[in-house]
């Protein structure tokens, strides 16, 4: 056991490196120097020029500069953003949590209903079911979410419409609520006084959770149907029904632990998914979450901002499919006992 | 009354083609703790006909048999919730490919207590013993430390014996086991029909062995049925199919024992057994037959004497054959 997680993290060393490597370059391949393009189109002095390359450390050796870039890292300096003058990594950690919150909404989501929808559709191969959930999926899965998510908010949020949720935000105005944790949920259900927040909170939750859902939803109901299609037709399944199980048991145990084994790293591959989802959903909900940030830090130009977020979120892709390897191996007992 | 009567069972697929029967008009029954053994090649619908009796087909199947009776239940009308009650408790069954049959996520401990929960109940603690007893009856060294290994931890003949296990667990009163040596070398294969006779005997439970390896029927069964594509073409005693095989197909498969070999060549049977659209119009094995003659091919044969043949062979000599007594078949043992 120890020696697997072990092996797993050997793995994530080099993966890393890789990362800060892109970062790193990301801003050194752009034609001109980093401050020339900061400056724009107003131009700068020479000597403020030489001034502010020293200041950021652009005049030394770009091996010397890498060293620096990566001693930084290491110790949780991910550098200032130029517009704020706040630290990146604060700045990313204060909006974290809105995103989590989405994506664990999102995923949960996409999990509940794709899950057993790619079970029954298994089970029922070739009923109308079935091909009518491979058909939304599909449609689910090809739909642009910016396209989806205006369409939702024309339909839902219009009050021309329906008008039954709100289009943007986290939260509803008329209340404060002081961040503790950051998750919303949380902390209007724990930490407010103010009455109806929590309500609120859910309220803005549920149509960037549909819209950033669709995609992974799409995916685990599909993934599901093909891997329950191939478990059910195992030997074991037809041991178990001569075994006389109730059909729930077959199914819900014997099979589907089995086809988990897939179905478990496709929803860990989809948090890759999701982050990059919830850029669009973010910036079309006005989500104050990192995918909003980014997409903000790029338009203002703030190099060190997208930097600093483009490795902490590779790094935390990295660190959800260690989690998936490890459940992985949890729930596959070739993986983790041998003989 | 005996305790498994079928009469006349057919099972039909479903199939781009149409419908396929893999199993046609079958009879037997199996009386307590009686050992029957159905022989054939592959792609004679032993198995089939087993699986229809459980329960486990596929739903393209159409299951049909004029009786299909266990211990005085009619299997074909009860519910399927009724059904799972049987199947598992009273009648269970074994199958080919032990690596596969059991399932890789759980340990045998488990697998064993599920099915005894399901069927008996009791607490864990009565059915952890009960399962260390099971797995030193079938012959599995330190028992108590197998219950929390899982099914790839453990060989072929291991595997096959937590599944007999699992499948006496709840004492069946009749036990199939369809080819349940054919994965195993040769060294295991014997141990575990052993232990399946031996088990059968103390627990006076039937068995139903399927098998396409006739030293298996010598070494074990009482009554031997033999089925060909699908049809049931002899039946009898085990002593008088081996002595005196009334169809020609039965004949030829005792031929090509290596044990009866007579000359350097072990005899063969040519050709296949028919498919789904190469179906012969009158009997089926006439394409395959030593004796077959145009009545053969145009006309299928009815049963006599429990051998469905136009000619059933008496003593090597097929009866009322054109060719007389010139046909005596090759190799003769009659």
């Amino acid at each position: 056991m120890i020696r697997f997680i072990i092996s797993k993290l050997g793995l994530l060393i080099p993966t890393f490196i890789g990362v800060t490597l892109i970062a790193f370059a990301f801003i050194r391949v752009l034609p001109g120097d980093p401050i020339e393009l900061l400056a724009g189109e107003r131009g700068v002095s020479p000597e403020r020029h030489a001034e502010l390359m020293a200041l950021f450390g652009f005049d030394k050796p770009m091996w010397e500069q890498y060293i620096i870039f990566l001693g930084n890292i290491l110790q949780g300096d991910l550098g200032q953003s130029f517009i704020t003058k706040q630290p990146v990594l604060d700045e990313f950690l204060t909006r974290f949590p809105a995103t989590v919150e989405l994506a664990l909404c999102a995923i949960i989501f996409a999990t509940l209903i794709g899950l057993p929808a790619g079970i029954i559709a298994a089970v029922k191969r070739g009923s109308a079911f079935d091909h009518s959930l491979m058909g939304v999926s599909l449609a689910g899965y090809s739909m642009p979410i910016f396209w989806w998510g205006l369409l939702l908010i024309i339909l839902f949020s219009s009050p021309d419409m329906l008008g039954w949720t709100p289009v943007s935000g986290r939260m509803s105005a008329m209340f404060w609520v002081e961040p503790t944790t950051g998750f919303m949920l949380i902390d209007t259900l724990f930490f407010s006084e103010e009455e109806g927040a929590f309500g609120s909170a859910i309220h803005h939750l549920i149509l960037p959770t549909i819209v950033l859902g669709t995609i992974p939803m799409a995916v685990i109901a599909r993934q599901t149907r093909s891997a329950m299609l191939e478990v059910l037709g195992e030997d074991y399944v037809r041991t178990a029904r001569a075994k006389g199980l109730p059909v729930g048991r077959v199914i819900g145990l014997h099979a589907l632990r089995n086809a988990l084994i897939t179905v478990v790293t496709v929803i860990g591959l989809q948090v890759g998914v999701l982050l990059a989802g919830a850029i669009l959903t973010e910036s079309i909900f006005s989500w104050p979450g990192i995918g909003k940030w980014m997409v903000d830090a790029i338009f203002r130009r703030d190099y060190f901002a997208v930097q600093g977020g483009l490795i902490m979120v590779a790094g935390i892709v990295m660190i959800v499919n260690l989690v998936v390897d490890f459940l992985y191996g949890l729930i596959n007992p070739r993986i983790l006992h041998t003989r | 009354m005996s305790l498994l009567d079928i009469k006349n069972l057919s099972v039909e697929f479903q199939t781009a083609h149409g419908m396929f029967r893999a199993v046609d008009g079958v009879n037997f029954n199996v009386d307590k703790g009686q050992i029957l053994s159905i022989v054939g090649e592959s792609g004679s619908g032993k198995s089939v006909s087993m699986l229809a009796l459980m329960g486990l087909l596929p739903w393209t199947a159409k299951v049909t048999a004029d009786v299909m009776t266990f211990d005085g239940i009619d299997l074909l009308s009860i519910s399927k919730k009724e059904r799972r009650k049987i199947i598992g408790k009273d009648i269970s069954m074994i199958f080919q490919e032990p690596m596969t049959s059991l399932n890789p996520c759980f340990t045998v401990g488990y697998q064993i207590m599920e099915v005894m929960k399901e069927h008996l109940g009791g607490t864990k603690k009565e059915l952890e013993k009960r399962a260390v007893e099971l797995l030193g009856m079938v012959g599995i060294p330190a028992p108590e430390s197998r219950l929390k290994a899982y099914p790839h931890q453990m060989s072929g003949g291991m595997n096959q014996r937590v599944m007999i296990a699992m499948m006496i667990a709840c004492k069946p009163r009749l036990l199939i086991a369809d080819e349940p040596t054919t994965a195993l070398d040769v060294t295991i294969q014997a141990q575990i029909l052993e232990l399946l006779v031996e088990l059968q005997k103390k627990q006076d439970m039937a068995l139903v062995l399927i098998t396409h390896d006739m030293g298996v029927v010598a070494e074990t069964a009482e009554r031997v049925v033999v089925q060909y594509a699908g049809q049931q073409v002899e039946k009898q005693e085990v002593k008088g199919l081996f002595n005196h095989p009334g169809h020609p197909y039965t004949h030829a498969l005792l031929n090509a024992l290596p044990e009866r070999a007579t000359d350097k060549h072990l005899p063969s049977i040519p050709g296949v057994v028919p498919g789904q659209l190469d179906r012969p119009k009158g009997c089926l094995f006439s394409p395959r037959c030593e004796f077959a003659t145009d009545l053969c091919h145009a006309t299928p044969p009815t049963t006599t004497n429990g051998v469905l043949c136009h000619y059933p062979l008496q003593d090597g000599v097929p009866t009322g054959h054109p060719g007389g007594q010139q046909s005596k078949v090759a190799g003769g043992n009659g």
